[in-house]
């Protein structure tokens, strides 16, 4: 039978539809990818959040690789991956710091004393600046920054282990090499 | 053992939708009448073990049952009765029992509604909506259980989510699901009428109530979810064009353009095809919706289930229903013949352009919201499309449709408008254009363009759609349901006109830094924040503000906007103090605590917002009205002159 084709047009539409459906489904929406990458780590001098008078910066980890993860106590998916963090630090490869984004300074310490702290250090972030310079838009969030001051990744949401082994690792400089 | 019950009553409406499309299709393909009877007996079981289930589910969050995966995640102790009973449908899985349960309703409906119908026919309607009711109880049991055990049981719940809090809320997704699946009705007599390969005015006729009355749900469910929106977001926005909206508000419009196109395949026989594909679109879009919704293909705030396995089990679910719709249109639909011509400025040509116009816009807003999806998919990298685009592409045809809708409702059927109508309608054109500079000259001090032409609009809708009981009136003509429903919805339409082009055009926004004492002035009121006090509910601790309100020094209100942090965690929660006026709202909004007593305040000034949500209870109540007209409720027959060409074998 012939069939008159502008009677066909919605059902070839919606194919496509599909079909592009289907790839999208095997994407992760996750991957927003960061303007920040391949550029320098946005510079900054913040309070630590143990010490007041104490500060932590950008500056202090010149000439090394660090992780900059991005957390807070009223951000359910920082508790999530807290172990994973408390991992990495224990394989003590890159110094991890934290940037306690929006949060209280006691309910920020009692968290890190009840559930051990990775950190190298924390800068305490209460107003979010330097949380707008690095284009967080929700916690978690962990960049790695490489030796040469640029940032080489980015990872939106709880870090586990197998996301560690597979996006930063292959990323870090290889023990024993670097500084 | 209440919730098994419930997964059990579950299984048992499942085989029972199987029961009702497999032998309600059979029996009509065979002409067996024992079988179709099978189907709908089936109808009626699967009603009441998808209700028991339904009813399992709110019994568990009632008496807190937190061994329940479901109920512990969604509620808590301390969260009042009310809102338990509402968290049945906060999240996914309960969602999806409540569409269940929605969509056994309608079918009930229609199964008690169709005795005058063809029994074949019948059979078939009954047989696509059991189909359909398969492939969401499915999707349940095989990706979703609201009925999974948590071991060992929580001590306590997590909570509803907090924005979930509310009145509007609550209320919002049954009646918007209600709206959703009641395109259902319309979609199961398209198909039944693609395969049967005939149609004719009893179908129209048949039809329309069942699909204004859905199309009356959406339009309360979308109004619901902007005015919780403006009140409960604390941005003071009424609509954001977020996919979601987007995903109800497209079926809404597909649904509006059905009732329109229906009009003349009831009345003329004509756009038969059309009015086909616009009947499957309408729910196409709604299932669309929940897949773009649910599956994570697109980000959004108001997304809160996103899991890959349900996006792929919902997309093969769309996939097979709308595809196969889609298919049996291509087969089909070509048979469906309509010859007869009319005049330019006939009805049928007016309706033409609504359609048109409702299509376009609708097009578009489709294209914007997954074009960030197709550039994904096509590595052309991650956007978003935002206002700016949806607001264009939407306001480009809505402003000839409006033009042309205060003309179209005065031309006749097949002939076009009468002479004398014409000057009447050059009279109340004019009149609107003066009414426009004048509400912007004495109300707003400013005569802009856009909002000229918006306030013009949105006046000529109403006189013109006010003229027709009037004319009607004076020459004792009848004034039937029809007639009255159309008037009023129009006249609704004029006011959402109004206030949406009041808000967009002299809305003011503001944020200030204010400590107690201080005081900063919009729109001429004097916003003073008076004091801040300590409150606790019953489940969130939080401040709220004292904002005095005065304009020449004349108190008007006290605004009380609070803050709040829910016990369950999370980020605070801002509730605005409105004081509503019909003129305009005045809005404040707590920010961040800024230190030193300060605290960052928004302050809003809305004129006319109220007419947007007046103005869609006037739709919605005239979909009711003309629902309930004589003619629906009177014996089906059909004329053989309006029988397709060629009827199918």
């Amino acid at each position: 039978m012939k069939l008159p084709s502008r009677f066909i047009l919605p059902a070839a539409a919606f194919a496509v539809l599909v079909a592009f459906f289907v790839i999208g489904l095997q994407r992760d929406p996750g991957t927003i990818p960061s303007p920040l990458i391949g550029r320098s780590a946005p510079a900054f001098s913040l309070e630590s959040l143990g010490d007041p008078a104490w500060r932590v910066g950008t500056a202090d980890f010149a000439g090394r690789a660090w992780l900059l993860n991005v957390w807070a106590t009223w951000c359910a998916g920082c508790r999530d991956e807290h172990e994973a963090l408390l991992a990495i630090a224990r394989e003590n490869r890159v110094p991890i710091v934290g940037l306690n984004w929006r949060d209280d300074r006691s309910l920020a310490l009692g968290w890190l004393a009840q559930l051990g702290n990775p950190y190298a250090s924390v800068a305490y972030d209460p107003e979010g600046r330097t949380a707008i310079d690095w284009g967080v838009y929700g916690a978690p969030e962990t960049f790695l920054v490489g030796a040469d001051g640029r940032v080489l990744v980015k990872h939106i949401g709880p870090l586990t282990l197998d996301v560690w082994q597979r996006k930063f690792v292959p990323l870090l400089p290889s023990p024993g090499e670097g500084t | 053992m209440i919730p098994e019950l419930g997964h059990f009553a579950l299984i048992l409406a499942l085989l029972l939708s199987a029961t009702q499309g497999g032998f309600s299709l059979g029996g009509a393909a065979r002409g067996n009448h024992a079988w179709m009877a099978a189907g709908r007996s089936a109808v009626v079981g699967q009603f009441v073990f998808t209700a028991v289930a339904f009813a399992a589910l709110a019994w568990s969050f009632a008496e807190r049952d937190f061994s329940v995966l479901y109920v512990a995640a969604n509620s808590n102790s301390q969260l009042p009765l009310f809102y338990r009973i509402a968290a049945v449908w906060g999240a996914h899985e309960g969602s999806l029992l409540l569409w269940s349960l929605c969509l056994a309703g309608w079918t009930l409906a229609v199964t008690a509604a169709s005795a005058s119908l063809d029994a074949p026919f019948r059979s078939r309607v009954i047989g696509i909506l059991g189909l359909i009711s398969i492939g969401f109880q499915l999707f349940m049991l095989t990706t979703s259980n609201p009925f999974d055990r948590l071991m060992p049981a929580a001590a306590e719940g997590q909570d509803l989510n907090p924005l979930l809090q509310d009145f509007a809320l609550a209320v919002h997704p049954p009646i918007l699901y209600f709206g959703y699946v009641g395109f259902s009705v319309a979609f199961a007599f398209a198909c039944a009428t693609l395969l049967e390969g005939r149609l004719d005015a009893a179908w129209a006729r048949w039809t329309r109530p069942w699909t204004l009355a859905a199309w009356l749900f959406l339009t309360i469910g979308i109004a619901l979810g902007s005015w919780w929106a403006y009140y409960e977001l604390g941005w003071g926005g009424w609509w954001f064009w977020d996919p979601v909206e987007n995903a109800s508000f497209m079926p809404w419009l597909a649904g509006t353009a059905l009732i329109h196109s229906l009009a003349v395949t009831e009345k003329r026989g004509l756009f038969k095809s059309w009015t086909l594909l616009l009947a499957v679109s309408a729910f196409s879009l709604s299932l669309l919706g929940t897949f773009l919704v649910r599956s994570g293909v697109l980000i959004s705030v108001h997304a809160f289930a996103t899991d890959p396995a349900r996006g792929i089990f919902i997309l093969a679910f769309l996939t097979v229903v709308i595809g196969g719709a889609l298919a049996l249109f291509a087969w089909r639909a070509p048979r469906l013949n309509s010859a007869a011509g009319f005049e330019v400025t006939s009805r049928e040509s007016f309706l033409l352009f609504n359609n048109a116009f409702l299509v376009a816009a609708l097009s578009l807003i489709l294209l914007g919201t997954l074009y960030p999806l197709f550039m994904d998919a096509l590595e052309l990298g991650k956007v978003s499309v935002g206002p700016p685009y949806f607001d264009l592409v939407f306001l480009v045809p809505m402003i000839p449709l409006l033009a042309l809708l205060g003309v179209g409702m005065h031309a006749a059927w097949k002939r076009g408008l009468l002479g004398s109508m014409r000057v009447r309608l050059v009279v109340v054109a004019a009149g609107s254009l003066a009414g426009a500079l004048i509400i912007g000259a004495a109300a707003y001090g400013d005569i802009r363009p856009m909002s000229t032409v918006g306030f013009a609009l949105g006046l000529w809708v109403m006189l013109s759609s006010a003229l027709i009981p009037v004319m009607r009136l004076r020459s004792r003509q009848p004034l039937p349901a029809a007639v009255v429903g159309m008037v009023v919805a129009h006249f609704g339409i004029g006011l959402a006109t109004l206030g949406i082009t009041g808000v967009q055009s002299f809305k003011i926004e503001k944020d200030f830094a204010l400590g107690i004492g201080e005081a900063a002035t919009i729109a001429g009121y004097e916003f003073k924040f008076a004091a801040l006090r300590d409150v606790r509910g019953p489940n969130y601790v939080g401040v709220e503000a004292d904002i005095v309100v005065s304009r020449a020094a004349v108190p008007v209100t006290v605004l009380k906007p609070q803050k709040r942090l829910y016990n369950s965690g999370g980020n605070p929660l801002s509730e605005a103090g409105i004081e509503v006026g019909a003129a305009r709202d005045l809005f404040a909004a707590l920010g961040d605590e800024l230190g030193q007593g300060r605290w960052s305040v928004r302050l809003q000034y809305k004129p006319l917002i109220r007419c947007i949500w007046l103005g869609a209870i006037l739709v919605a109540l005239g979909g009711l009205i003309a629902a309930f007209d004589r003619r629906y409720r009177a014996p089906v027959t059909s004329t053989a002159g309006d029988r397709a060409v060629a009827p199918a074998r």
